[in-house]
């Protein structure tokens, strides 16, 4: 099993979930996060004093799959997230040891 | 607005429209009883529009702070308005109008005590000024003027300053302070006598709020992190929207503000004038708010929200010294420069690391000084020197009476809260009791 975390601009959201329904995702954990990467951040004016936003806010999305789709559950959301510019955001792909269904106590692929 | 209440009412004054010496038939239509009346309907009519800013202000205030102080916010505009309730009534109106009993001449009302109505069911004979309105209606009518003044100073210096302390200082402001200075004009003192033109109260209202929220603000420092190695750090309103409502709250209640201090309807030229007056008191907030909005976008590339509201706000302050002889395209241009004001005079603050949180020193005591200037532009009866020397009196006076007052209350109440509490927000560390328990603190 992998977990895919992926952080993406949060309008993209919807087309992100249809698009992983739509290749078999049946579960999926959704945050409203704001972070900074190579966007960085930007500077605004409030009441004639600058101010910088060093924080953009971005949607953090976490799912757990079966070994065998991962690459095409990564690249589904990398092709429904991309806009081409900058701050569209990153997927970043971990081992998971184990995964249990609290209701019924399957384990495993079972339990995604 | 100049009182022309008289103590005693002859018996020609009540009898003459009966007797039929009216000019014309139609002016014969219009009874003493009838003016009486109309007048009155101005008062009530103009007071609650008045009122309503109240309601303004707390908007206004609670969009421009941050939702850890908004209950605080809400708690500080309420207090206020009920307390100068209860000051006007105890000393201020009688400090205010001393209908010619001075005890120093000009300058200090020889009235002293509470305010009284007139007996329940009077006819006209039995009214206090049968010639003015009910003393009901000016007793409203005013004190919804003295409330408003208060409410200036809560936006200044919120989110920072201690609740008690603050409202021993609106007591003082609403009974003494505010009524006294306002008598040297309204209530026909030597500011009146010199030819000082305010007709709705620049300076008596708005520049006095404006000195007393200074005088508090310096006293009281900046906010936390507002101004640190050198820059100045935004801290950007919980809720613009609500913010929006506020100034057109204000915007409502100043057709009452400055069309009520018309002090009268009873005639034509009254309501002609009245209605000259709303008309001008709107070109005047849309010049402001027009100003602002093409002076940030010029300035800072995208408009500020914030500016605009400032600027309407000033718009309004800066046509209230003279709301009914302007044109509409004077009138523009005079809220027009009070947006002006606003734009340059909120980041001068800043520079000097003076933190008023919502605009209401640029707004109140800027433009209000411009206000009262502009007055000279299209009253003839206007001097200039007049106009000066009024304001500078006036202001040294609220200054230096607010400036002492807030002393007094730093030196034995304290007036600030604790570094810990201002960081937590005054919401939950005086109050314990958010305004959204829902929603993550900003």
């Amino acid at each position: 099993m992998k977990l895919i975390i992926a952080t993406i601009k949060p309008f993209k959201l919807e087309e992100v979930r249809e698009a992983l329904t739509d290749a078999g995702v049946r579960g999926l954990m959704v945050t409203e996060i704001k972070g900074f990467g190579a966007q960085s951040g930007h500077t605004e004016i409030y009441r004639g004093a600058e101010y910088v936003v060093n924080f953009v806010p971005k949607i953090k999305l976490e799912l757990v799959v079966a070994d065998g789709i991962a690459d095409q559950i990564v690249e589904v959301i990398s092709r429904t997230a991309q806009t081409g510019k900058i701050g569209d955001g990153k997927i970043f792909v971990i081992d998971v040891e184990q995964a249990v269904r609290v209701r019924t106590g399957e384990t495993g692929d079972d339990a995604i | 607005m100049t009182l022309s209440k008289k103590l005693l009412l002859t018996a020609a004054a009540i009898t003459l429209p009966q007797m039929g010496l009216a000019q014309d038939t139609e002016a014969a239509s219009v009874t003493a009883e009838m003016v009486w009346i109309m007048n009155t309907l101005l008062f009530l009519i103009g007071g609650f529009l008045v009122f309503f800013m109240a309601a303004g202000f707390a908007m206004l205030e609670g969009g421009l702070v941050r939702s850890k102080n908004v209950t605080m916010q809400m708690t500080k505009n309420v207090a206020l308005f009920s307390l100068a309730t209860i000051a006007y009534w105890a000393f201020g109106y009688n400090l205010m109008y001393p209908l010619g009993t001075w005890s120093v001449e000009g300058v200090l009302s020889g009235v002293f005590g509470f305010g009284v109505l007139e007996a329940v069911g009077i006819d006209l004979a039995g009214a206090d000024d049968g010639e003015y309105a009910s003393t009901g209606s000016d007793f409203f009518f005013q004190l919804m003027f003295c409330a408003a003044t208060a409410s200036i100073v809560s936006g200044a210096l919120a989110e920072r300053i201690k609740l008690w302390p603050f409202l021993v200082f609106v007591v003082v402001l609403t009974g003494v302070i505010y009524p006294l200075q306002a008598s040297w004009k309204w209530g026909g003192g030597f500011l009146d006598n010199m030819g000082f033109l305010d007709f709705a109260g620049s300076t008596v209202v708005h520049s006095v709020g404006g000195w007393a929220a200074l005088a508090g603000a310096l006293i009281l420092g900046p906010r936390i992190g507002k101004y640190k190695d050198g820059r100045v750090n935004p801290m950007p309103g919980s809720n613009l929207a609500l913010a929006t409502l506020g100034m057109f709250i204000l915007w409502l209640g100043w057709f009452g503000f400055n069309g009520g201090s018309q002090l009268a309807m009873g005639s034509v030229g009254d309501i002609a004038d009245v209605s000259r007056i709303f008309a001008n008191t709107n070109a005047a907030a849309a010049g402001g708010a027009v100003v602002a909005l093409i002076l940030t976008q010029l300035l800072y590339k995208k408009p500020d929200l914030t500016m605009v509201l400032n600027g309407a706000l000033a718009g309004l302050v800066s046509i209230t010294a003279e709301p009914l002889t302007p044109s509409l395209g004077m009138a523009t241009l005079i809220g027009g420069i009070g947006g002006v004001i606003v734009v340059f005079a909120v980041p001068l603050l800043d520079k000097l690391k003076i933190d008023d949180v919502v605009g209401a020193i640029p707004v109140h005591l800027c433009a209000g000084i411009w206000g009262t200037i502009a007055v000279v532009l299209t009253n003839p009866e206007a001097s200039l020197s007049t106009q000066l020397y009024s304001i500078i009196v006036v202001g040294v006076f609220a200054f230096v009476a607010s400036g002492a007052v807030w002393f007094i209350l730093k030196a034995t109440m304290g007036i600030r809260v604790s570094e810990e509490a201002e960081i937590n927000g005054l919401d939950m560390a005086e109050l314990g009791m958010d305004a959204y328990p829902e929603f993550s603190k900003s």
